[in-house]
C-alpha cells in the first residue's frame, strides 16, 4: 500500500533514495509511519487499559496486594480461599437461579412479541419504539423507581395493583424467596426490549419465497410458524441464548441496588462478591481474591460457550 | 415485498384477521403500559407532594400539584450539576471512542500494513474477556496513573472498545476503493483522505458508534462509582442512590424524572438510528 504522507505529517527526514531494500527509511516513504500515526491512539487506549490489565488480572490473581504494601506471590492461595468461602456457593446459586429466572421470563417473551409484531401491518414503528422504550430509560433511575413500586406496604405501587384482585400485600424485596424473582421481573423489563428489536431484524431477512412455498404446501398459521419462522431464526436465537447466559452471569446492578445482596445473602451474585472482597472494605480490597473469582467466572463462562458452540453446531450438522 | 408469515389469503380469511388483530391489540396495549406506564407515572409523581405519592401511588389525578419539586431538584439538590457531569462524561467518552474506532478502522482497513492480520486479532480477542476480568486491575491502573476523581479515568478507558472498532473496520472496508484511488490520483494524502474522503462517506456508522457510545455512558454506573468517589464529579447514575437518603420523596422522584427527559429525547429525535443500531447489535455479535 503506498499513500503518501501529506507535509503536515509529523517531521520525518526526507529520506535520499539509495536502496531498494526494506531499510526504515523505505517504511517511512512506503506510509509506514503514517499507518503507525493513525494506530497510534488505539494502541495506546488498547495497551493502557485492556491488553496490560488483562495480562495483570492473571498475574494478580495469583499474588496478594492491597494498596499499601508490595505485592507477593502467593501461589493458588487465592483460589483456594475463595473456593473455600462459603458465600462463594451461595452466590454461585444465586447467580444460576438469577440466570434460570431471566430465561424463563425473558427469553419467550420477546420472541413471541418479535414474531407478533412483524405481522403489524399499520404503525409498526410504534411498536418498536414502545418495546424499546425501557431500554433507554438509565438502569439506574429505573432500579430506584422500581424499588419504590417494590414498596412493601399495602399502599406500594405493585401491592395497590395486586391489591385490587386481592391478593398481597407482597414483601417484595423483604423476603429471601421473593427477592430474586422481584429483581429478574424488573431486569427482564428494562432488557427485553433490546432482545425484541434484535428478533424483529432477523424476522424481516426470513425469504418471503419460503412462506409461500409452505402454503404451496397446505401449511396452516401455525405450520408456517413452526417450521419456517422459528428455523429461521435459530441462528439468532442461538446466540442471544448464550449473550443472556454470559450477560446474566455478571449481573451487578439489580442486587446492587435494590437489596445489597439480602435479605440473608439471597440475593449475592458472583459479580456482587467479586465488588465485595475488592472494594467494599474502605481500608484496601482483598485484589487478589477478587481477580481470582473473576478470572474464574470468566474461564468458566469461556469453556461453557465452547461447549455450547460444539453441540449446538453438532444439532445444525444432523 | 417483504412479507411475515401471514399470508394475503390469510388476511382474508375471517378468523385469522381477527384473532391476528385481538392480539395486536392486546400487545399495543401490554407494550403501552410497560414501555410508557412508568414514564408516565414518573412524570405524574415527580409534580405530586410526597403524601400524595405514598398513599394513593396509583391515583390518576394527584391531589394537589407541587411544581416546586422539579426546581427544588435541580437547584437545591444540584441535579443541575451533576447533570453536567453527565454531559460532560458522555461527551468525552463520545469523543474518544470516535477517534480511536474512526483511526484504527482507517489504518486497518485503508491503509493496511502488514501486521493488520495479527493485530485485529489481537483487538478482537478482547472482545471475549468478560469485562468483570478487567475490573480490579483497570482500577489499580487508573489509581497508578493518578487519574482517580478526573474525569479521564472514564474517558480513556472506554476508547479502549473493540466492538465500536469492529463496526467500523467492517464498514470501510465496504466502501469502494475506486474512490480512494481517486482521491490518492488527484493528490490526496493519508490525512486528506481521511479527513474529506472516508469520514464524510462514513456518516451512518458514525452514528451507530456515538449512539452506542452515549448511550454506555449515560448507562455506567460501576465504573464512574470506583473512579470518581469525588461527589462533585459523581454523574447523576451515581449521584442518584446515594441521593435518596437524604432528598425527600418528591423531590426525589422529580430528579430521577428529570435524568430520564434527555435519553428519552434522544431516542425519540433519533429512533431510526437506535433501532437500528439494537439491530446491528445482534448482527455483528452473532
Amino acid at each position: 500500500m503506498i499513500l503518501d504522507t501529506r507535509p503536515a505529517a509529523p517531521p520525518r527526514p526526507s529520506p535520499p533514495r539509495r536502496r531498494r531494500r526494506r531499510t526504515p527509511r523505505t517504511w517511512v516513504r512506503g506510509g509506514g509511519l503514517t499507518t503507525l500515526v493513525f494506530l497510534l491512539p488505539m494502541l495506546v487506549v488498547f495497551t493502557l487499559f485492556s491488553w496490560l490489565p488483562i495480562g495483570q488480572a492473571v498475574v494478580m490473581s495469583f499474588q496478594e496486594t492491597n494498596l499499601v504494601s508490595a505485592a507477593t506471590f502467593v501461589g493458588l492461595d487465592n483460589f483456594r480461599d475463595v473456593l473455600s468461602d462459603p458465600l462463594l456457593w451461595t452466590a454461585v446459586g444465586n447467580t444460576l437461579w438469577f440466570a434460570l429466572l431471566a430465561l424463563l421470563f425473558g427469553y419467550p417473551l420477546p420472541l413471541l412479541a418479535a414474531v407478533l409484531m412483524s405481522e403489524v401491518r399499520r404503525f409498526r414503528g410504534v411498536y418498536s419504539a414502545l418495546a424499546y422504550l425501557p431500554v433507554v430509560i438509565p438502569p439506574v433511575v429505573a432500579v430506584l423507581l422500581w424499588k419504590f413500586f417494590y414498596d412493601a406496604s399495602p399502599t406500594g405501587v405493585f401491592n395497590t395493583l395486586l391489591g385490587a384482585v386481592g391478593i398481597g400485600p407482597v414483601p417484595w424485596l423483604q423476603d429471601a424467596g421473593i427477592a430474586m424473582p422481584a429483581l429478574v421481573i424488573e431486569a427482564t423489563w428494562a432488557a427485553a426490549g433490546g432482545t425484541v428489536i434484535i428478533y424483529l431484524a432477523a424476522l424481516t431477512g426470513v425469504a418471503p419465497e419460503l412462506y409461500e412455498a409452505a402454503e404451496i404446501d397446505g401449511a396452516s398459521v401455525w405450520r408456517k410458524v413452526w417450521h419456517v419462522t422459528l428455523p429461521r431464526l435459530r441462528g439468532v436465537l442461538l446466540v442471544t441464548f448464550i449473550l443472556q447466559i454470559i450477560g446474566t452471569a455478571q449481573v451487578f446492578l439489580e442486587p446492587f441496588l435494590f437489596t445489597g445482596g439480602g435479605p440473608a445473602n439471597s440475593t449475592t451474585t458472583i459479580l456482587l462478591l467479586i465488588y465485595n472482597y475488592a472494594f467494599a472494605n474502605s481500608l484496601g480490597g482483598d485484589y487478589g481474591a477478587a481477580t481470582a473469582l473473576s478470572i474464574m467466572l470468566a474461564a468458566v463462562l469461556a469453556i461453557f460457550s465452547v461447549i455450547y458452540f460444539r453441540v449446538t453446531r453438532a444439532w445444525s450438522a444432523s | 415485498m417483504s412479507r411475515g408469515v401471514l399470508s394475503q389469503s390469510d388476511w382474508r380469511t375471517p378468523r385469522v384477521r381477527r384473532t391476528a388483530r385481538t392480539l395486536h391489540v392486546v400487545l399495543l396495549a401490554l407494550l403501552f403500559v410497560a414501555g410508557v406506564g412508568p414514564m408516565l407515572w414518573l412524570a405524574k409523581a415527580a409534580v405530586t407532594p410526597t403524601q400524595d405519592t405514598l398513599r394513593q401511588p396509583l391515583s390518576l389525578w394527584p391531589n394537589g400539584f407541587d411544581f416546586a419539586n422539579l426546581a427544588t431538584a435541580w437547584t437545591r439538590v444540584e441535579i443541575d450539576k451533576y447533570f453536567l457531569n453527565t454531559v460532560a462524561i458522555a461527551a468525552g467518552a463520545w469523543l474518544v471512542q470516535l477517534l480511536v474506532a474512526t483511526t484504527a478502522g482507517y489504518a486497518l482497513s485503508v491503509l493496511r500494513p502488514r501486521y493488520r492480520k495479527v493485530l485485529t486479532g489481537v483487538i478482537l480477542a478482547t472482545l471475549f474477556v468478560p469485562a468483570v476480568v478487567l475490573l480490579v486491575p483497570l482500577y489499580l491502573t487508573v489509581v497508578d496513573a493518578k487519574l482517580i476523581n478526573t474525569f479521564w479515568a472514564v474517558w480513556l478507558p472506554a476508547g479502549a472498545n473493540a466492538f465500536n472498532i469492529l463496526l467500523v473496520q467492517r464498514f470501510f472496508d465496504n466502501l469502494p476503493r475506486e474512490v480512494f484511488e481517486a482521491a490518492t490520483v488527484d493528490g490526496a494524502g493519508s490525512y486528506r483522505l481521511f479527513w474529506s474522503v472516508v469520514l464524510p462517506m462514513s456518516r451512518p456508522i458514525l452514528g451507530v458508534v456515538s449512539v452506542f457510545a452515549v448511550i454506555a455512558a449515560w448507562k455506567d454506573f460501576l465504573w464512574p462509582l470506583l473512579v470518581l468517589p469525588d461527589p462533585d464529579l459523581q454523574p447523576l447514575s451515581v449521584r442518584l442512590p446515594a441521593l435518596q437518603r437524604f432528598v425527600e420523596l418528591d423531590v426525589f422522584l422529580a430528579a430521577l424524572a428529570i435524568s430520564t427527559v434527555i435519553p428519552v429525547a434522544l431516542f425519540l429525535v433519533f429512533q431510526r438510528l437506535f433501532l437500528k443500531s439494537g439491530a446491528l447489535e445482534g448482527a455483528v455479535k452473532g
